[in-house]
């Protein structure tokens, strides 16, 4: 076949970008090539569009280990051990084909950590679907979930935590964002970057076959009618080869016969092969008859753009493939030396005998394109005035029931109950909390890990919607008890070709730079999903936050369950009602417009801090930052997770009650404290100048809202507990 | 006290099996699917996962597997040998124990806690338990128990029913039962009783700060027993 533009085109590159091909080639590509050139060059491997905004965040830190740019990023935990980890989507794979694109989502993702050395220790993920009414929307969702759990369960790694929302913006693109942690010894690590001439490229795990072809550039495009037609383009998965691949490559990593190492993820070979020769200057020559294929007569061009799953590229160390083949067939995987490193700085490829592509590795990799898309500034919307006859209209007893049972505070219970949360035996939080908690196997460690994300506020303004999403992952792991110490960022948008996606895209990492570098908090991995749109609609922009923390001793860890009566819950944080963007101006006022609450940086950290050094002290009997909702569906989950009541005090602040119990200010949280211990608790806050004050004080049933308002704990759980069960059935 | 793991190839609860028995004074030995002998052992545990993926049949594939045929020999010479979840659903295709174990009722994989209700204390797992409720948890897709009415007569009329699915007060209710197990059945001897499969996972129940405690007090008494 002889390539020309019209090909290329075809392949998803521009009429400019082929341009650029056939000069820096200086020839015509040919359709091998063309292949390698269009899977390196799509927006999900090359970060085209978003990579001089992504430079601008912080990615350094003292803890930080390794930053962007590697399978994952890795951070210090002390005594020599370190937490590998990363969140990636698999958006539009999953819309077409939901079971499998989630499953090889979350696939996809622990070979990202295990690559690196790390045996993976916990699964987190962000799901979001359409509107419930949407016809395609419960399918989707039991697709994804028993995708998640078919893959995850099998491997034997606990699912500790999530987070799931509704939006009619996601009718037409759901997304699928997996999260993995892995535990790996500082001195063992593992990296992708190659070195020395001449070092055999082995390549181990399930055979190639005609699956995912051009998946990334799938990926790299808005959908249209015809999407059913790119279900071969979505990969198929076997959780059980992975469970293979990753127990043989752990055990070849224990010795020192491993140069570099790289899953064969997004552009299967092309884009492994052409990172480890790329990241250390090198040259790589494959053999393509050598490479291990499930189907007869396949391509050069397919071998290279297949994108089938479980499969591994391997540089070793010379003399060392006897000793790695016989680990791989212990566990009965494929393994073969399809090539070596060299000094030409080419990709070169053979089959037959002959060549059939030969392209400089820097054209492929520097000389990506990279763009700098147009952008639309959005303003900070004007405040809603809301009237206190409005307000006083309503009463809190309906108001609570409605945002307790809405779709996206309920209980999701029915979603993790299918995800195996207590393999591996160290798992001492579990779904549903505001972070899920792992112990350090065989330490007195733990990690909390927490995954957030507030479309609504990033589509209100970006900018503030980003600080938020990272703040409230900050809280999300002070909540347990943990020291936050960095994140990874999932960043999920429509077409970077419009200005106004690209204009949230900006602005939302602008605020999630801003907060990341305030609260020392870096970003140290993550993954940009672009195109999430059918025909011209997009989606709410999503950034989706994973953040990692450390709790010294498991034994420190806090929930957010209500502990004992007669203890009184202090509010952290000022309430100054802000209704705009709330949950409770979306489906009680029918009111959407209106800016999101304001992050002050300063109070999250202060506030934070302040509540790490009371759960220092002991002081902190369970904790739980308030965020969608409000006051009162925070201190409802927490009675209803602990089973006691509690007997609220007027309150003195001087809005309206409503405002003041549904509004979505942040830096806020509730901690429950001992009576005795209140002076000093007071004291500390007050000597950090934190703002608090006292809620109320638990009981051994019932809400006490005031003298007309009070519900039980089963009134509450009702709420709380049964809308998505009851959708799904 | 000498215990050993099998390790078939998708085997995932393995090393938590490992930790547990180790925790209560087992000296265990982890075996690979693959040998011929079992080294000299008290206790033989299959543990849970996925052996083989699952594929073909639950266990099916394990149950075939190279060690099992000294597995079985050690079982009919009155070895302990006890199958945890997948491990159980193994020895079924065995025939060390009877029955079948087919995808839960709501076709969903079911992570929990369950209350078990103990019916047979005169065998080496549950003698001198001072206990007939146990909060235990499971972790399946495929744990609902099925057997002909023939079967059941015959199960029943030996006692071999190991545990039920119940509530917290020990009543055995359809209510109570998470995946649709005939009669709630939760375990299931062989008509020897040293030969034990069981749908929920007492390892991961051995400390405070996991779902819960009742696992620790299953090894302490099982070792007690063996001693």
């Amino acid at each position: 076949m002889i390539v020309n533009e019209q090909i290329a085109i075809e392949h998803g590159l521009k009429s400019e970008e082929y341009k650029k091909i056939c000069q820096l080639l200086k020839r015509t590509p040919n359709i091998t090539e063309l292949g390698i050139f269009s899977a390196m060059w799509n927006e999900h491997c090359s970060y085209k569009s978003s990579r001089l905004h992504l430079k601008k965040l912080p990615t350094k830190g003292k803890k930080v280990i390794q930053g962007p740019g590697e399978n994952a990023g890795v951070i210090d935990i002390e005594d020599g051990d370190a937490i590998v980890f990363k969140i990636e989507s698999h958006n539009h794979p999953s819309f077409i084909e939901p079971y499998q694109g989630a499953a090889t989502g979350v696939g996809g993702i622990m070979r990202d950590v295990f690559t690196m050395g790390a045996r993976p220790i916990a699964n987190l993920n962000s799901i979001h679907f359409g509107s419930p009414q949407h016809k395609k929307t419960k399918n989707l969702l039991r697709g994804v979930v028993h995708g998640i759990g078919g893959y995850g369960n099998c491997i034997g790694v606990p699912t500790i935590a999530g987070q799931t929302s509704f939006d009619s913006s996601y009718n037409g693109n759901i997304l699928v964002n997996a999260m993995t942690l892995g535990l790996v010894k500082k001195n063992k690590i593992f990296y992708s970057k190659a070195a020395g001439l001449n070092k055999p490229v082995i390549y181990v795990g399930s055979k190639t076959g005609r699956d995912g072809i051009h998946g990334a550039s799938m990926a790299s495009a808005s959908f249209d009618e015809k999407i059913e037609e790119k279900k071969p383009t979505v990969q198929v998965g076997d959780p059980f080869t992975e469970k293979l691949l990753l127990e043989a490559c752990l055990e070849l990593m224990a010795g020192d016969s491993i140069i570099a190492i790289q899953d064969m993820g997004a552009a299967g070979l092309t884009s492994s092969s052409i990172e480890m020769a790329s990241k250390g200057n090198l040259g790589i020559e494959i053999d393509l008859n050598k490479v291990p294929c499930r189907e007869t007569r396949m391509t050069p061009y397919e071998i290279m753009l297949s994108e089938s799953q479980e499969r591994m590229l391997i540089v070793l160390e010379n003399g060392k493939e006897e000793i790695a083949k016989k680990i791989f067939d212990k566990w009965n995987l494929d393994f073969a030396v399809i090539g070596k490193t060299t000094n030409s700085k080419n990709i070169e490829l053979f089959f037959n005998q002959e060549q059939v592509a030969k392209i400089p590795i820097n054209i492929l990799v520097e000389n990506s394109p990279m763009y700098d898309r147009k952008w639309k500034k959005s303003k900070l919307p004007k405040k809603n005035k809301i009237k206190n006859e409005v307000l006083n209209k309503l009463k809190i007893k309906d108001v609570l029931k409605k945002v307790l049972s809405n779709q996206n505070i309920c209980s999701k219970e029915w979603i993790w109950q299918q995800y195996d949360h207590t393999v591996m035996g160290d798992t001492i939080q579990k779904p549903g909390g505001d972070s899920g908690v792992v112990r350090v196997h065989g330490t007195n460690k733990a990690v909390a890990a927490s995954v957030d994300s507030s479309a609504v506020y990033c589509w209100a303004h970006p900018l503030t919607g980003g600080k938020q999403v990272v703040a409230e992952s900050w809280r999300n792991l002070i909540s347990v008890g943990a020291k936050p110490i960095a994140i990874t960022n999932c960043l999920n948008f429509g077409s970077p070709e419009k200005e106004e996606n690209m204009g949230e895209f900006v602005e939302c990492v602008q605020g999630i730079g801003e907060a990341s570098k305030y609260l020392n908090f870096p970003v140290v991995s993550g993954n940009v999903s672009f195109y999430n749109q059918t025909k011209e609609i997009g989606i709410k922009p999503t950034p989706a936050i994973g953040g990692v923390g450390l709790i010294k001793d498991y034994k420190n860890m806090i929930s957010m369950d209500l502990k004992e009566v007669d203890n009184l819950i202090l509010i952290i944080g000022k309430t100054e009602g802000h209704i705009d963007q709330s949950l409770f101006a979306r489906i009680i006022l029918d009111e959407k417009n209106g800016p999101p609450p304001e992050v002050n940086l300063f109070n999250e950290k202060n506030n934070g801090e302040s509540i790490l050094n009371l759960i220092d002290k002991g002081y902190v009997k369970s904790a739980h930052d308030i965020s969608l909702g409000g006051l009162l569906v925070a201190i409802s989950k927490m009675c209803i997770k602990g089973n006691k009541g509690i007997k609220i005090n007027k309150s003195k602040n001087l809005i309206n009650e409503i405002e003041y119990f549904f509004a979505e200010d942040q830096g806020r949280y509730l901690i429950e404290v001992n009576k005795e211990d209140l002076i000093e608790v007071t004291k500390i806050l007050n000597k950090n100048s934190v703002h608090h004050e006292e809620l109320g004080i638990i009981t051994q049933n019932d809400i006490i809202i005031n003298e007309k308002t009070k519900l039980t704990i089963d009134e509450l759980k009702s709420y709380y507990t049964n809308w998505l069960a009851k959708y799904m059935s | 006290m000498k215990s050993s793991v099998i390790t078939f190839p998708g085997s995932n609860c393995d090393r938590d099996m490992d930790v547990a028995l180790k925790k209560f004074g087992f000296n265990n030995k982890m075996v690979w699917h693959n040998n011929n002998e079992l080294p000299k052992s008290d206790l033989v545990v299959l543990p849970g996962g996925f052996s083989y993926g699952d594929y073909l049949r639950c266990g099916s594939m394990a149950s075939k597997s190279r060690i099992m045929q000294s597995v079985i020999n050690f079982a009919k010479s009155g070895g302990l040998v006890l199958g945890i979840c997948n491990g159980f659903q193994i020895l079924v295709e065995t025939g060390l124990v009877p029955g079948v174990l087919l995808r839960n009722k709501y076709l969903e994989f079911i992570c929990k806690n369950v209350f078990v209700k103990l019916d047979n204390k005169e065998n080496a797992y549950f003698k001198n338990l001072n206990k007939d409720v146990m909060e235990f948890h499971i972790a399946h897709n495929e744990g609902n128990f099925f057997c002909t009415k023939d079967q059941l007569k015959e199960i029943k009329d030996n006692n071999q029913i190991a545990i039920y699915y119940c509530n917290s007060e020990g009543k055995i209710e359809d209510q109570y039962n998470p995946n649709g197990s005939i009669k709630n059945i939760a375990g299931i001897f062989n008509k020897e009783k040293n030969v034990l499969g069981m749908m929920p996972h007492p390892e991961r129940m051995i400390d405070q700060s996991l779902s819960g405690e009742d696992g620790s007090i299953f090894f302490k008494n099982l070792i007690n027993n063996i001693k």
